[in-house]
């Protein structure tokens, strides 16, 4: 009866704390500005299947697709044993599911199978970041806090497999043994390996089993709290990520509407003057871009396949896109931070370019698109760097030197290059 | 020995009182990079070839505005594409097809927007209807018969706009030994040039981006690197000489090989 009680009890400011915290990241995506990105529904649904829940950018790297696959499919499928897990929890019953019979034996069967997968997954994960050490995991961007995050959930997700396992390795031991609280119900094809190792007493038996359902159920709602501070977010968020994608070609910027507005005015005098204060072109701080580029920045979980296919980054430049995306994150956690903390934003004398992203590494982008292209939850780095010297370039004049001329020669000849327009078609004549 | 060619100005068309079938948008790089002219040239010859009834804009056309938009300077793209807009309705210019992947990434996709519709190709993909019509045609022992031969996507024809196929096409008639870079299609490897890249230095860093691009086309064994971006051949042509290759590789636009292959 206490058990029922502490379990509820906990269960409930889980669920509050996430709530809490969850709410807060919506907070600060709203922070963005607006964008329209709710339109055809039929193609974003697509999208997002595809996408998301069928993995498919995954695949461009097979092996830790599979591996990933294994993780994914564990977590989606292992989670239906929650609900068993929190009925039994509030109702103080065992295995309340098992009235399915067949069905039931058949589920733990696979779950079983996909605990083992899960956990040998994330053990081959933690040694190709630590062991072997591949690059795209051990860039400078994820020292300190960002591996730590890495390894934190990877272990815990082992722990929770192992705990899972454990707990049904007692609990068959125990139906085996007779026990009248453990009817005979499941079907164990990894935990009965664990049988030899365990002890024969009835009270130890029941200990472990009892432990280790507390441990899972307790590390599953500590994990879940985890997430919003975390990079593991990507669970919940690479599928409304994944749907408010842009839907037009890669190659297609935005046109700022407020630019279209001054230059119509320009060229036609007779139109009235562009009505609407603007009050920034382009992006300074994190509060400049859109809803949706923060969506990204809460979304990514670094892993690196912008920045080990970034040809700036490959060849040595301080630019890697997964830095701009933790950057991001980084700032509007702070710019939220600082609005709990004095009701509305107070000026820090801080701001996303400069303090965290600098002005060397916007410059190095070739606008390639690989980095979005690669990016398997489809966020997009290249709408944040664009921004950014779209402020450096409008707002303060500040661009590298040969870029300024570059300008200088469009505005007087039409062309990049210091040539007349007039000489255009000599070509034709040679 | 060049075949003379013949290139009117949308203004000489509309000036006798007829207009052209399509614009042929030549782009700065076409325009004034010697060695782009010489793509700009032999597309006038396959267009005179196959009897399509082209003009260019001439000293009418203006950059579309892409490099200074990639470069941040918003205000200065929507004013060149503006006017560059103004010039194109006023001869009432239906279609377009352009030798440059960042023009024709401009016009096809950021145009509309400030009213500009057009339907824009890319050269490529003109020449691979053309094969398809069976107006194009490789002549009898042209010198590309299996030489090996690889393909470089630049991002804007590429990724950009997801035209992967039609350069392959028009390759692919060669009869030649075809081979695919390490990164290739949507994985392929930028050539070091966009985003405003090409007008200006590199940051500092342990390499150039085209000598990496380069040594992918060295490690595939391939004599004849296609390109089909007046700033990708910039960028291919600069590592084939840094890395002293020119006798080894030959970097030709999809344009330039076709021409050669047609023996026009």
């Amino acid at each position: 009866m206490i058990g029922q009680l502490i379990f509820t009890v906990l269960f409930l400011a889980a669920g509050f704390f996430f709530y809490r915290n969850s709410a807060k990241i919506y907070r600060n995506i709203r922070l963005g500005k607006t964008l329209n990105r709710f339109d055809n529904p039929s193609e974003r649904l697509k999208t997002m299947l595809l996408v998301a829940f069928g993995q498919k950018k995954m695949f461009k790297r097979p092996i830790p697709a599979l591996l990933h696959l294994c993780v994914y499919i564990g977590f989606c499928i292992i989670n239906i044993e929650m609900l068993e897990i929190v009925i039994d929890g509030i109702f103080g019953t065992h295995r309340a599911l098992s009235f399915m019979g067949g069905f039931y034996n058949f589920l733990i069967y696979s779950f079983e199978i996909l605990a083992l997968l899960v956990l040998l997954s994330c053990v081959i994960f933690l040694i190709r970041r630590n062991i072997l050490k591949l690059k795209r995991l051990n860039q400078p961007e994820l020292n300190n806090w960002p591996k730590t995050d890495a390894n934190i959930i990877l272990i815990t997700e082992i722990l929770l497999m192992a705990a899972f396992l454990l707990m049904n390795g007692a609990d068959q031991k125990l139906q085996l043994l007779g026990h009248p609280h453990y009817t005979t119900v499941g079907a164990f094809p990894i935990s009965t390996a664990l049988l030899p190792l365990l002890p024969s007493s009835l009270d130890g038996l029941i200990f472990i089993e009892r432990f280790c359902w507390w441990f899972h159920i307790l590390g599953v709602l500590a994990f879940l709290n985890y997430l919003p501070l975390s990079k593991h977010l990507h669970i919940i968020l690479a599928f409304p990520n994944t749907y408010f994608t842009k839907l037009e070609p890669k190659g297609k910027f935005e046109n700022m509407p407020a630019v279209t507005e001054e230059v119509k005015a320009m060229l036609d005098p007779s139109l009235p003057p562009p009505s609407g204060e603007v009050s920034r072109f382009g992006v300074k701080d994190a509060t400049d871009l859109t809803w949706k580029n923060l969506l990204d920045a809460y979304t990514c979980t670094e892993c690196g396949r912008c920045t080990s296919s970034c040809p700036a980054n490959i060849t040595g430049k301080l630019l890697s896109p997964r830095k701009i995306m933790m950057d991001t994150r980084d700032r509007i956690e702070e710019i939220g931070k600082n609005i709990d903390a004095n009701k509305s934003l107070v000026d820090d004398g801080k701001s996303l370019l400069d303090n965290y992203i600098s002005r060397e590494e916007i410059w190095a982008c070739t606008s390639c698109n690989a980095c979005v292209e690669q990016c398997p939850v489809n966020i997009n780095p290249l709408e944040i760097i664009m921004g950014l010297r779209q402020y450096a370039v409008m707002e303060e004049s500040k661009a590298p030197t040969s870029i300024n001329v570059m300008l200088g020669n469009m505005e007087n000849n039409g062309a990049p290059w210091k040539y007349a327009q007039a000489d255009r078609a000599n070509w034709a004549n040679q | 020995m060049e075949n003379q060619i013949q290139v009117p100005t949308v203004a000489e068309l509309v000036a006798k009182g007829e207009s052209p079938d399509i614009l042929f948008w030549v782009g700065c790089a076409g325009s004034f990079d010697e060695r782009a002219q010489r793509i700009t040239r032999d597309i006038c010859k396959i267009l005179q070839h196959v009897g399509i009834k082209f003009a260019i804009l001439g000293t009418e056309e203006s950059c579309t505005g892409d490099p200074a938009k990639r470069a941040g300077n918003e205000f200065l793209f929507q004013m060149q594409a503006m006017m560059n807009i103004q010039v194109l309705d006023g001869y009432e210019i239906k279609k377009i097809v352009t030798a440059c992947p960042h023009c024709f990434n401009t016009i096809k996709n950021e145009y509309p927007e400030l009213g500009g519709n057009y339907e824009v190709i890319h050269h490529t993909q003109l020449i691979q209807s053309l094969i398809e019509q069976g107006k194009l045609k490789p002549a009898d022992g042209h010198t590309f018969k299996g030489k090996r031969i690889t393909y470089h996507d630049p991002c804007y024809l590429g990724r950009a706009n997801e035209v992967y196929e039609a350069p392959r096409k028009a390759l692919e008639v060669l009869d030649a030994d075809l081979v695919e870079l390490k990164r290739c299609k949507s994985n392929g490897l930028c050539c070091g040039a966009g985003g405003a890249q090409m007008f200006k230095e590199p940051e500092a860093g342990k390499k150039d981006i085209n000598i990496e691009r380069i040594e992918d086309v060295i490690e595939a064994k391939a004599s004849v690197v296609a390109a089909a971006c007046p700033f990708c051949m910039t960028m291919l042509q600069d590592g084939v000489k840094i890395k002293e290759k020119e006798k080894e590789i030959q970097v030709l636009d999809i344009a330039e090989i076709t021409v050669k292959a047609n023996d026009l």
